[in-house]
């Protein structure tokens, strides 16, 4: 079998997929388990200063093209977390923490409150005030989180984007400029849906995150972007839940490519996904590096 | 799925603090499956299924108190049948439950008498007036009755009903409840665990195997997709038992009731 193995961002990786953050990311035996069934690297649930519950329910509603989720950032905080990364180390695969903070200091006493093989920077969760993308939709404030944690902390940082902006190249040029090793892009596209039956919003909190099959084409497109207009690795993620879906994001240019609402499917979708990555470079003789970013050089 | 809306034919009224609700469809579930139920406006929380059409509610929480102020007439969200159920193998079954975790067992018992199983029941309740089913039970069979009061039956937890039963010479073993009453049943059926089938409860939230809410140490079991209903043997070697996870994820030990 064809190596898929690389450097992405800083870390090591024996295949580009990762387990996107807040997809079981929850506790470090989900967290390993994703890493003994196939996946490169995990990113954990966001986890931040203080405690919290979470938005009420419902907080996960699928519609037919994906699904739209207001989880609310629940985490135990930073001091209940490390324990879980301990854990989740044992799956034998880079475990990515995922912070949240609503200011350049409150992102750097969490992430240098933990020991990771990396952080990446929640800077895009589109339905938690005062948090995520909140601030993440300007580039000042982008570059002045990364830089912050930059300096926080020795592993590498990487920045997650919120799509939900008229140019996320701003963005990630804020992460760049800020010191990123890399960005993640993209988070969900803010979005609702309502019960027809009785005229209420059905999530919790009224709006939520969409993800799933129906971002895949912005993903790529912001993908094609980003790595077009950085120097840094961008990772992609948004819609990714087959071979053909990674492959599209690599041949956007990206480094690496995350998975997260196509985990509803089962873990198995780490394995297939490589399996055929794998078969695609053999029938077209071609290395994963001379893959990344072909579409840019296409057109 | 989006929740269908669902309209209540009846409430039925089990004890102060537990109703029965019957919905104006079967899901057709199997036993020990769950529904997300979305109380509009107020939170969505996952609840058993007492029968194909039935589900019963224990007042405990905003979720619960806010289910208790709903009539004939209204309507809720349903999104199920989800989860695992119950599988019934063999010819003889003990069920063993504790307090509303009776609910999904009267209808997994009727299930297995309508297939010619022998069905026994280990019933536990913290007093006489807080037993429910008791006349669905009896009418499957032998019933041992524990109250922590002594109000009726043997006076003691749910596991002070095993003297008067073999769990041995069941095919197989149905339990839900407390978590601690169904660690304390385990321990006691040690070598039994792998005819032990229990329904768990841990802090679902998106139902769909995504959010990792309800994930168990040691292996990460999704209980909201691979469970409710996991096999015993599966239980023994980590958090079962001993902790469980609140809504932010964190653990907390388990307590006694929930």
């Amino acid at each position: 079998m064809i190596s898929l193995a690389g450097d992405v961002g800083g870390l090591r990786l024996r295949n580009p997929l990762m387990l996107a953050a807040g997809i079981l990311g929850t506790t470090g035996a989900s967290l390993a388990r994703a890493g003994r069934e196939g996946a490169g690297a995990v990113v954990t649930k966001s986890v931040g200063l203080t405690p919290r519950d979470g938005h009420p329910g419902p907080t996960v509603v699928r519609i037919g093209v994906g699904l739209i989720n207001a989880m609310g950032l629940p985490n135990p905080s930073y001091l209940a977390f490390q324990q879980e990364i301990d854990l989740a180390r044992e799956g034998g695969v880079p475990v990515v923490a995922s912070v949240f903070g609503s200011d350049p200091s409150e992102f750097s006493q969490v992430a240098s409150g933990l020991v990771a093989d990396a952080f990446e920077l929640n800077l895009s969760c589109p339905h938690a005030e005062r948090y995520g993308a909140e601030i993440g939709c300007q580039p000042a404030n982008v570059e002045e989180v990364t830089r912050a944690v930059k300096r926080a902390v020795g592993a590498p940082v990487w920045v997650k984007l919120t799509p939900n902006v008229s140019d996320i190249v701003g963005l990630g040029l804020a992460a760049q400029q800020g010191g990123a090793d890399a960005v993640v892009a993209i988070n969900t596209l803010k979005a609702m849906a309502i019960d027809v039956e009785s005229g209420y919003p059905i999530l919790g909190n009224r709006f939520g995150g969409l993800s799933g099959p129906a971002i895949k084409p912005v993903a790529i497109r912001c993908v094609y972007e980003l790595s077009a207009a950085l120097d840094i690795p961008v990772i992609g993620v948004g819609g990714v839940g087959c071979w053909q879906d990674a492959a599209e994001m690599i041949l956007a240019g990206a480094s690496a490519v995350q998975i997260g609402t196509a985990l509803s499917g089962g873990y198995q979708v780490f394995r297939d996904i490589a399996a055929g990555l794998s078969k695609y470079l053999v029938r077209k003789d071609m290395t994963l590096e001379e893959m990344r970013g072909l579409a840019r050089r296409r057109s | 799925m989006r929740p269908a809306s669902s309209v209540i034919r009846e409430v039925l009224e089990e004890t102060e603090s537990v109703r029965t609700l019957r919905l104006d469809h079967s899901f057709d579930p199997l036993p020990g499956q769950y529904m997300m139920l979305w109380v509009r406006g107020v939170d969505e929380i996952p609840m058993s299924f007492s029968g194909p059409d039935l589900i019963t509610v224990q007042r405990v929480g905003p979720a619960t108190r806010a289910i208790f102020s709903l009539d004939v007439g209204d309507s809720v969200g349903v999104r199920g049948p989800l989860g695992t159920g119950f599988s019934l193998t063999g010819r003889s079954a003990l069920l063993i439950g504790g307090g509303v975790g009776v609910a999904p067992l009267a209808f997994l018992g009727e299930r297995a008498r309508a297939v010619g199983m022998e069905v026994t029941s280990l019933l536990g309740f913290r007093s006489t007036s807080e037993a429910v089913f008791l006349d669905r039970f009896r009418r499957l069979g032998r019933v041992v009755l524990t109250t922590d009061d002594g109000s009726e039956g043997i006076c003691g937890h749910t596991s002070a009903g095993l003297c008067e039963l073999d769990p041995s010479a069941f095919d197989q073993i149905y339990l839900c409840g407390p978590e601690v009453m169904m660690w304390d049943v385990i321990r006691r059926c040690q070598g039994m665990e792998s005819r032990i089938q229990a329904c768990i409860s841990r802090y679902i939230k998106c139902a769909i195997g995504v959010c990792g809410s309800c994930c168990i140490d040691p292996d990460g079991i999704r209980v909201c997709v691979e469970g409710p209903v996991i096999r015993a043997d599966r239980l023994t070697a980590g958090e079962f038992g001993r902790y469980r996870r609140g809504p932010s994820g964190g653990p907390d030990v388990c307590k006694s009731v929930h």
